[in-house]
């Protein structure tokens, strides 16, 4: 085909053609995600007109407003919060605990208890809904126990999601590979395990646990199910669950105001992603090609 | 090593001089296994009440018929499966599943692999690319099911008036049994896409010039070295997503929750959706358990698969 062609010309058209192909993907990709943002900012009229409107004439931006006002989403923002912090640094400061404990402590059958965490890998959350959601009922052990229900508590959104095999997976996996001389020199030095955790040992591997603190972060503001059917009061809703109280699937949508809703559930992570995209890029990655 | 309090004598030059004294430390803390205890026991604790237990409670469950609320549960026996087993809506709920897997992990990873090697050429802007590729990855999946319900709107949505341009009219995408799985899997795609491109990426870039350039020498043009070197080379990364990709399907809800609520006549309603739906809509604890140990088990085969074959790759490397 190309015989006709220069090296040279050969080289340029297959350029030409990548750049082409590489503007399709981005704009079949980006496309939705435009569209989210310039809807947000659309009056109705220019949503229910027959035409494609790129970009609307006047931002709307009280749609913002509108939504906000329409939902209670300064308590599903605050619940949002909460819920996140506490349930990444539970799991980030379990994973660390525990690849620590796996790495350099010696006991009795330890090699077992790495296997009994890793399986956990294999029961996840969405199978376990019904009996955890019994548990933590007035039915279940903490209604036998405490004589209340914890349905519709923080703690209750939080604990399932609070132990961590990936995560102590991936730490542990780092921990062994550093340097065993500069552990063994802060014990020379009388350092105590804390000190040798807390000074060496979290420093060195800093990169993974920032990795994994961010993969986490994402996990619990994105998650759905288990806070969809804990939680059934308004007030208790995170923010995955409380914009569907402006969206009506049987049709009737203002979409405008609703654009503007996702919005603010993907505001935080567009943030997190435009710093931080390549450290969990590089986490997810480690996990496939070193698993 | 911690707790020997002996003071270490050394002599030089027969002096004694006292080395690196351990003081004897009577702190509890120090003892290495009731530090392993504190450290571990958290996560096992947390892993036994929630992962460990409440598989064997699912069991139990899933033998009972329970409305969630009555303080009484009726054992069964194995209704509930039988039940399942005879059930129309069970058997779509299981065609969907399939039907949704294989679709949406073969076009993720077929996509996902043009991409990266799109990716992968010597492109400016391509890391720009890469990053916005990946971005729906980390978005949640409800509010992007949301966003994805506006594009498919049949009168005002994006794809509506793109169709129109090429004559075509929209069908009512969500409201269609024909039309809301094809949906659903276009939307799951799109947000996987960056994932599967990202790992096929790592995978490409590890891969040895010096293969291509052995290839090259023996005259193997850019589809003979693709067959031959690329595609071996990226199996094994290949077989981590497929495996990766269908245990997500498997769970993937909140894009089925927000976009369908399984429907339209259960044409969209998965076996992660059914535990749901027979637990939490219909109140009926048993049924849910039981199909959740369907679930768990079509799970755990995979898992098993993969572990195998990671293990026989092992002894091949």
């Amino acid at each position: 085909m190309g015989s006709r062609l220069s090296a040279n010309q050969q080289l340029m058209l297959q350029r030409s053609l990548g750049y082409l192909a590489m503007a399709f993907v981005v704009a079949l990709i980006g496309l939705p995600l435009f569209w989210m943002l310039s809807g947000s900012l659309k009056t109705n009229q220019e949503i229910y007109s027959t035409t494609i409107q790129w970009i609307p004439d006047n931002p709307l931006w009280s749609n913002y407003r509108e939504a906000w006002e329409r939902a209670p989403f300064g308590r599903f923002y605050l619940n949002s919060i909460i819920v996140t912090l506490f349930g990444a640094g539970l799991e980030i400061v379990n994973a660390t605990l525990t690849a620590y404990a796996l790495a350099y402590l010696r006991f009795p059958g330890k090699n077992f208890i790495f296997i009994l965490i890793l399986a956990a890998l294999m029961i996840p959350n969405q199978v376990t809904i019904l009996p955890n959601y019994v548990f933590f009922g007035i039915n279940g052990f903490i209604g036998s126990v405490l004589g209340e229900s914890w349905i519709n508590t923080y703690q209750a959104i939080i604990l399932p999601g609070a132990s961590v095999a990936f995560g102590t997976f991936l730490m542990r996996q780092a921990f062994l590979g550093l340097p065993r001389e500069v552990i063994d020199a802060a014990k020379v030095d009388g350092a105590g395990h804390l000190r040798i955790l807390l000074d060496v040992v979290v420093p060195m591997a800093k990169p993974v646990i920032v990795t994994f603190a961010l993969i986490s972060l994402v996990a619990k503001w994105n998650d759905y199910l288990w806070p969809l059917v804990i939680t059934q009061t308004e007030n208790m809703r995170v923010l995955t669950i409380g914009i569907s109280y402006l969206f009506d699937a049987e049709g009737n949508n203002e979409w405008g105001i609703i654009m503007a809703a996702t919005f603010f559930v993907v505001f935080p992570l567009l943030v997190v992603f435009l710093f931080a995209q390549r450290y969990i890029i590089d986490g997810l990655t480690a996990g496939a090609t070193k698993g | 090593m911690a707790g020997s309090g002996k003071s270490a004598v050394a002599t030089i030059d027969g002096q004694p001089i006292e080395v690196a004294t351990p003081r004897r430390n009577w702190n509890i803390f120090s003892r290495e296994w009731v530090l392993f205890i504190l450290f571990v026991g958290p996560n096992l604790l947390l892993f036994t009440a929630f992962s460990y237990w409440p598989m064997i409670e699912n069991v139990r469950l899933s033998t009972q018929r329970w409305d969630l609320l009555s303080p009484v549960r009726i054992n069964v026996g194995l209704d509930n499966f039988r039940y399942l087993v005879e059930n129309d809506t069970f058997h779509k709920v299981l065609w969907n599943t399939l039907y949704f897997t294989f679709a949406a992990v073969g076009l993720s990873l077929a996509l996902g692999l043009m991409v990266a090697l799109l990716l992968n050429q010597r492109l400016r802007w391509r890391n720009g690319a890469r990053a916005i590729v990946f971005a729906p990855f980390m978005l949640s999946g409800a509010a992007i099911g949301i966003v994805w319900a506006y594009i498919f709107d049949p009168r005002f949505g994006l794809l509506a008036e793109m169709l129109g341009w090429v004559g075509l009219r929209s069908p009512d995408w969500l409201n269609r049994p024909e039309w809301a799985m094809p949906a659903i899997i276009i939307v799951y795609v799109w947000k996987n896409l960056g994932f599967t491109t990202v790992i096929f990426l790592a995978g490409l870039q590890s891969i040895p010039q010096d293969l291509y350039d052995a290839a090259k020498i023996d005259g193997a043009n850019v589809f003979w070295r693709f067959r031959s070197v690329t595609l071996p080379m990226l199996s094994p990364i290949a077989f981590f997503l497929v495996v990766t990709s269908i245990l997500s399907t498997f769970q993937s809800f909140d894009i089925i929750n927000v976009m369908t609520r399984g429907g339209p006549v259960d044409a969209t309603n998965t076996l992660i959706y059914y535990v749901y739906e027979q637990g939490f809509v219909a109140f009926n604890a048993g049924r849910s358990a039981a199909a959740a140990l369907v679930l768990f088990t079509m799970m755990m085969v995979i898992t098993l698969i993969q572990l195998r074959y990671s293990e026989s790759k092992v002894h091949y490397g």
